[in-house]
């Protein structure tokens, strides 16, 4: 049922990350899909990368990693903005028909009130696109 | 949530395969320093917030501290304010205009040199901007709301110093008594007002975003000032010096906007009551800064592409249409032959108005040149840092041609335009309404004098509206990403909080009193960033001899 899945990356944030790697790889295995792993950085030098070919190696790494885990094929994609944080969503909702996504699983965080003035990542993603979007939530601990 | 913890070193290969260059040769400076190592994360409320925790926390306190000494102390604290201003431009303006002629000549040397074709990014960098509007993002941050408000006041204003034989001439005693002689008086007006807005204003900027976009973009240091000295300073720029300067910078852009926010805000409402019989109470002014604040917030909140862009592009457009309408409907032939004699007249002054030592008009080399240094270097940090942050992928060539020689150009033509039209008036049209108008209020009168006063007035309220708001969004943005330790990618609500901290200190100094005290404050650090600026230019070089040949 799906053959590309795409799986958004922070690295800066990778423990957010955690409970939908597993999603992805267990989702991945069942329906013997690809994965793609995007990121999206800023131009200008941050936490996790000095230039934007750094973060492209760092997600790479990441990539091959997660391969060892679950052994489905996997690349690893960054996209460059001045400012990642207003372009977020459009960069990733741009990417899933330029790569051809036809799922889209992405870690987020519970419903807020500030979703009204800023919503998550997850959500104007799912609002902008025709692909299948899985939101994980974190669990209660 | 603590994200400290996080450790994406985890999943990178071993070290030592080193960093990769930006895209293309650059040569990357070697450091262990992480940018946002020094950050603090938290999620208050709901609020993710990731901040440098001395930057932030001395500047916040600093700022709280002079609002509050400004409000309390007025009487008591604003002449020690003018004080220290006057002893900087009064002893101090060879200095300022030593230093800007260095900023010039190195600009100038730059374009013609081989370093001019290294590309910034790395040699296979993509500009992440149009011609259009990467031109528009830094004009309108660097002096649209300028050009409003003295395109028609300052040429104005010398012309009248000249022909009047007043002391406040420019170069009254060095070239000659211009009293009474009209032409004369024209030129060395046109002169001295290009002197102030073309290119030694640019080369000021042009220095800080040159060095900062370097620095970043082709070094991998944080976008902060601090990275400009890593060549003198070395690792140390990440400790206590760094932290200085970092910190003087938040506080020059924070007061410079909040100041000029306020002082624009009463302008704009004056400008409203003349046109609109809008009253001129404190509730108009208000109202005005907040929808200001809102505009700038939800342009942050849509981002550097969808919200200062779009906003520039806008405003430009609309500037483009006035400047072409005064040509247009004003003496269009006086206009385009005075753009070469004003170039000419430019040239030809421009070594005695630029000479830093044994000046006799005093009045006007420290109470207009020194001032307007001053003021366009504590500037500088702002607007060299958003147009450092937007600049990526041009080379160095380009990016001086089109940070210093277009916008100087642009600067010239308005001036031409807009003075030259209001001198007309006084002087073939015998209409002194212009001249004897208060200062805010001159390019009302002179659009008056020409046709749908009604339509081009309310286009240039919108104007100056809309240039304080893309200051106040770039000028939020960048005092974000220097609190956040450089991070441009630090959680939207920090960039609104500054918005909101900018709109706020206006309304209170507006209400309380000490605008002007608070600004001439500002204007004051101009003189440390003068160092600070001429060490940028050694680390410019420096920078760039240590790049890769560029292809």
């Amino acid at each position: 049922m799906f053959k590309h899945i795409m799986v958004p990356v922070d690295l800066a944030h990778i423990e957010v990350l955690e409970p939908s790697l597993e999603v992805v790889a267990d989702t991945a295995k069942h329906y013997d899909a690809s994965i793609t792993y995007v990121g999206v950085t800023s131009t200008a030098p941050n936490s996790v990368a000095r230039t934007p070919d750094e973060y492209q190696q760092k997600l790479e790494a990441f990539a091959q990693k997660r391969h060892s885990v679950h052994g489905q094929p996997v690349t690893a994609k960054v996209y460059s903005s001045t400012d990642p944080i207003a372009n977020v969503d459009d960069i990733l909702v741009k990417s899933i028909d330029e790569l051809g996504i036809d799922l889209v699983i992405m870690a987020t965080h519970l419903p807020r009130h500030l979703d009204a003035v800023m919503p998550s990542h997850g959500g104007k993603v799912a609002t902008h696109t025709d692909a299948s979007v899985f939101l994980v939530r974190p669990t209660e601990s | 949530m603590d994200n400290n913890s996080k450790s994406p070193d985890d999943y990178t290969p071993a070290p030592s395969e080193g960093i990769p260059a930006p895209e293309g040769a650059a040569n990357l400076i070697d450091t262990d320093y992480v940018i946002g190592q020094d950050n603090i994360t938290a999620s208050p409320m709901g609020f993710n917030i990731d901040l440098h925790g001395k930057v932030f926390t001395i500047s916040s306190l600093l700022i709280v501290l002079f609002v509050v000494l400004t409000l309390a102390l007025q009487d008591q604290i604003a002449p020690i304010y003018d004080a220290v201003f006057n002893f900087l431009t009064g002893n101090l303006a060879w200095f300022f205009i030593l230093a800007a002629n260095i900023f010039v000549v190195l600009c100038l040397f730059l374009i013609v040199s081989p370093l001019g074709k290294i590309r910034i990014g790395g040699a296979a960098a993509k500009p992440d901007f149009t011609y259009m509007g990467w031109f528009s993002m830094l004009f309108a941050a660097g002096m649209g709301i300028g050009l409003m408000f003295y395109g028609v006041s300052e040429p104005l204003t010398h012309f009248g110093t000249a022909f009047d034989g007043s002391d406040w001439a420019p170069l009254g005693g060095a070239v000659g008594d211009f009293e009474g002689n009209e032409a004369g008086s024209v030129a060395v007006g046109m002169a001295a007002t290009i002197f102030h807005w073309g290119l030694h204003p640019w080369a000021i900027y042009s220095v800080v975003a040159l060095s900062l976009a370097l620095f970043a973009f082709n070094k991998g240091l944080p976008l902060s000032m601090r990275s400009v000295f890593y060549p003198i300073l070395g690792e140390r720029v990440w400790g206590w010096p760094g932290h200085i300067i970092d910190i003087l910078a938040v506080f020059a852009t924070l007061f410079g906007l909040a100041t000029s926010l306020g002082i624009g805000a009463s302008q704009a409402a004056a400008g409203l009551t003349y046109l609109f019989g809008a009253p001129e109470s404190d509730i108009t002014m208000i109202l005005l800064i907040i929808g200001i604040t809102i505009i700038a917030i939800a342009s942050i909140l849509a981002g550097v592409d969808k919200g200062v862009q779009l906003l520039s592009k806008i405003n430009i457009g609309l500037a483009a249409a006035l400047l072409f309408f005064v040509i247009g409907v004003g003496p269009t032939l006086i206009i385009a032959t005075g753009f070469f004699e004003n170039l000419m007249s430019y040239v030809v002054n421009l070594p005695a108005l630029s000479n830093p030592f044994g000046r006799e008009d005093a009045n006007f080399s420290q109470g207009w040149t020194a001032f307007y240094w001053a003021w366009w270097i504590s500037w500088s940090p702002y607007v060299g840092m958003f147009i450092a942050r937007v600049s990526r992928g041009r080379t160095v060539r380009e990016f001086i041609i089109s940070v210093l020689l277009v916008p100087s150009t642009v600067s010239i033509l308005w001036m031409t335009a807009f003075g030259g039209t209001a001198i007309d008036q006084y002087l073939s049209q015998g209409i002194e309404a212009v001249r004897d108008a208060g200062l805010e209020l001159q390019l009302f009168v002179m659009l008056e004098q020409l046709p749908l006063s009604n339509i081009t007035s309310f286009i240039a309220i919108v104007l100056v509206i809309v240039f304080f708001v893309t200051s106040s969004d770039s000028g939020s943005l960048v005092i974000d990403s220097i609190t956040a330790g450089g991070k441009v990618d630090a959680p939207k609500p920090q960039r609104v909080f500054w918005a909101i901290i900018e709109g706020t200190i206006a309304i209170a100094l507006l209400l309380g009193g000490g605008l002007t005290a608070l600004q001439t404050m500002a204007v004051s650090t101009g003189f440390p960033f003068t160092i600070i600026l001429l060490v940028a230019c050694y680390a410019i070089i420096k920078g760039l001899m240590s790049e890769p040949k560029a292809v």
